[in-house]
């Protein structure tokens, strides 16, 4: 398995015209670990997520993914499908982006695109329906079943996505994120919108993708509790910059964060810059 | 008239409160104002040129009093009948649901018993020469209907050009017949890819484009392709056409009377029936070709990524789905089916010409599409015969057939907004296929 961090920002930085919603990020998610993306609104977070899932294309610095074999993709290379298809990528939206006219069971399908596409050999194959197909069929759909179980939604499998409430449509949204078979998850706001029960079930089912899975888990999110229970490294972001990198506890504790969050009258910024210099 | 409409009006806030009279009479006041002034000068004030070419008028306020009577009476009318349907819903909450379930079922009957009935209708309609001529007609627009559905109804990109693929594919089969002598069944395959190839060309151009811009870069596609048939004289005949295509034979044995014809072959009088019945059967296969690739591809990853295309195109990019071939695949396959449909179209006329591919085309299958419910095969098989047979029925009305029309397709449309068959079914189920309401399926971007 490789040493290296699964994925590695170096001096990152995306510009809008004049706006420079991302400045010089360096950062880096380790492997097999939830790494977590805070900061207040308009600080640059899912810009950062754009730039790393390849929607959009950053101004200039390197984009890093390492699997676990070694194998390097530099993504801000990459066109943004071969970031899911080559790279194992997959992400979630922060307004969910489900194919609402289709099933739980159809969305997760979809997911499984390229390997379904490799075995119907280009379609032709499939056409014909010849075995090899039909088993590649039947092993995806005993895959979206698998992940259909995990987030509690078999029994809606035949249900059109559309009419599914709203934590249930994040969490099929991450059934399809997975159905990928990702290297890295990214998740945009995952618990937003949810109820203390579900982001607690919500918790659960992230901490046993890395754990169970191994899949290593970036992810932005506004609910500190979600944050500080399952992350296991924070990175804070503000006006485009990092400001603090370290464990829940140590963010938790960090002035600068604080101030960040809650605002701060001038003199006492000014003195926590001091404090800093 | 909606802005008329203040926004605390009883049938946006709710439904369920008392409609007042005062309400209905503002509206229908409002409605009677916008008559006037619009018909004030259409219709209350008559031009014409005098004898020495001087403006001549004179006014005719009883026709116009009428008129905006008309509309006086029938917004009230309206109005008067909304509230008696129901605030919303329409007609379809009027059916009780033990209608609409019947319903159900005699549509899963349906289409077995319509195809049974089209393989019948040479053996019952023989001596018709009238009724299997129009069966072929119909069974043309089913086939280009299907294969529009690949490009309108699966992948969602709206296609106003398509008639220019038919056009591919029938001079394909015109040309490479009368100037290398080829047989139609060697020539059909071909006029395919041709049209697919050209499907591609097309597609390259207009992968960025959705909506309104897609629609009118296919529509001047379709223009380009008639006028290019036009303009090129030594090679496509220009305006007059290519003629004297070879009529199909089957599999090698001509249809035609004397020595070696089928008749004679087989020991039965000739009769041109025969070579009817067998156009018939030949676009009835296909058609059905045409139905059971579509119907396997929407079970295939491809065809699922169409319709997640057209659900919503920046998850597919996420999900690692490639837009470009998938757009193209969809683009490539709509034209080869038209394409096929087009060699059908030169061998039946033995002559064709720019004329039989005009925009109107283009839209006549688009209408069939969208009036039969994008995506749904059967909705299509039904509306194209509505459409083309439905057309053909009104014949005795004359010169309101077109009037009539017009208002079948505007009823159908108030009653039905996403087509005849408007729920989607699903392409693979674990228990039980539930049919997806068609609120929840997405037109597409383009």
């Amino acid at each position: 398995m490789s040493s290296a961090p699964i994925l590695a920002l170096e001096n990152l930085t995306m510009r809008f015209g004049g706006i420079v919603a991302v400045n010089a990020l360096s950062f880096t998610a380790q492997r097999k670990q939830i790494t977590a993306l805070i900061g207040p609104n308009g600080a640059g977070k899912t810009t950062v997520f754009n730039c790393i899932t390849g929607f959009y294309k950053p101004t200039s610095g390197v984009i890093r993914l390492t699997h676990d074999d070694g194998a390097q993709f530099e993504m801000q290379k990459l066109k943004d499908y071969n970031i899911s298809k080559q790279a194992k990528v997959a992400r979630t939206f922060q307004n969910i982006r489900l194919f609402p006219g289709m099933t739980a069971l159809e969305n997760l399908m979809v997911a499984q695109h390229n390997a379904l596409m490799k075995a119907s050999g280009l379609t032709f194959l499939g056409l014909l329906g010849v075995p090899s197909w039909r088993a590649a069929e039947q092993s995806a759909i005993d895959n979206a079943v698998f992940w259909l179980k995990r987030v509690g939604l078999l029994d809606r499998a035949d249900d059109a996505a559309g009419n599914f409430a709203y934590g249930d449509q994040r969490r099929l949204e991450i059934a399809r994120a997975m159905c990928t078979g990702p290297a890295l998850l990214c998740l945009d706001e995952p618990a937003a919108g949810l109820n203390a029960r579900e982001s607690g079930a919500l918790n659960e089912l992230l901490l046993s993708i890395r754990s169970d899975h191994g899949t290593s888990i970036l992810l932005i999110e506004h609910d500190m509790s979600v944050v500080m229970e399952i992350s296991d490294r924070v990175v804070v972001m503000d006006y485009g910059v990092k400001i603090a990198e370290g464990t829940p506890r140590e963010i938790r504790d960090d002035p600068k964060v604080i101030a960040a969050y809650l605002g701060t009258d001038e003199e006492e910024a000014a003195a926590v810059m001091e404090a800093e210099a | 008239m909606s802005a008329s409409l203040p926004p605390s009006s009883p049938f946006q806030s709710n439904g369920s409160e008392p409609v007042g009279a005062a309400f209905i009479l503002k509206k229908a006041v409002l409605s009677a104002l916008v008559a006037l002034g619009l018909f004030s000068l259409m219709v209350g004030v008559r031009t014409e040129a005098g004898q020495s070419g001087q403006l001549e008028y004179w006014t005719r306020f009883g026709e116009l009093a009428s008129l905006v009577g008309a509309v006086f009476v029938g917004s009230i009318a309206v109005e008067l009948l909304r509230l008696w349907l129901g605030p919303r819903g329409g007609f379809g909450s009027f059916v009780p649901a033990s209608v609409q379930s019947g319903l159900s079922v005699a549509g899963r009957y349906l289409a077995p018993a319509l195809l049974i009935f089209t393989f019948l209708v040479p053996v019952i309609f023989y001596n018709q020469r009238y009724i299997l001529d129009l069966g072929i007609l119909v069974l043309t627009y089913v086939m280009l209907g299907w294969g529009l559905n690949v490009v309108v109804g699966l992948a969602g990109l709206l296609d106003l050009g398509y008639v220019a693929f038919y056009a591919v594919g029938a001079y394909s089969y015109g040309l490479l017949s009368t100037t290398f002598g080829l047989s139609f069944w060697i020539c059909l395959p071909l006029a395919g890819i041709l049209a697919a190839f050209w499907g591609v060309l097309l597609g390259f151009p207009v992968l960025r484009l959705r909506g309104d811009y897609l629609a009118i870069v296919t529509l001047a596609f379709g223009e380009i392709i008639r006028l290019v048939l036009i303009n090129w004289q030594e090679v496509t005949g220009g305006p007059n056409g290519v003629s004297g295509i070879p009529r199909p034979t089957l599999f090698g044995i001509p249809l035609t009377p004397g020595e070696g014809g089928l008749a004679a072959m087989l020991g039965i009088p000739f009769s041109p029936t025969h070579r009817i019945v067998f156009l018939f059967y030949l676009i009835l296969a296909l058609a059905l070709l045409t139905n059971w690739v579509t119907i396997r591809l929407r079970r295939l990853p491809i065809g699922r990524a169409w319709e997640a295309l057209r659900e919503d195109e920046v998850a597919c990019r996420a999900l690692g789905i490639n837009i470009t071939t998938t757009k193209l695949t969809a683009f490539a396959t709509g034209a080869m089916f038209g394409g096929f449909a087009g060699a059908f179209f030169a061998t039946r006329q033995g002559f064709i010409s720019p004329e039989s591919f005009t925009f109107q085309e283009s839209a006549l299958v688009l209408a069939i599409v969208v009036l039969g419910g994008m995506g749904s095969q059967l909705g299509v098989a039904l509306a194209a015969l509505a459409m083309i047979g439905g057309f053909e029925l009104f014949r005795s009305l004359e010169v309101y057939r077109m009037l009539v029309f017009g208002l079948a397709m505007v009823l159908i449309m108030i009653w039905r907004p996403r087509g005849i068959v408007g729920h989607r079914a699903p392409t693979v189920f674990l228990e039980k296929s539930k049919s997806i309401s068609s609120d929840l399926v997405k037109e597409g971007h383009g």
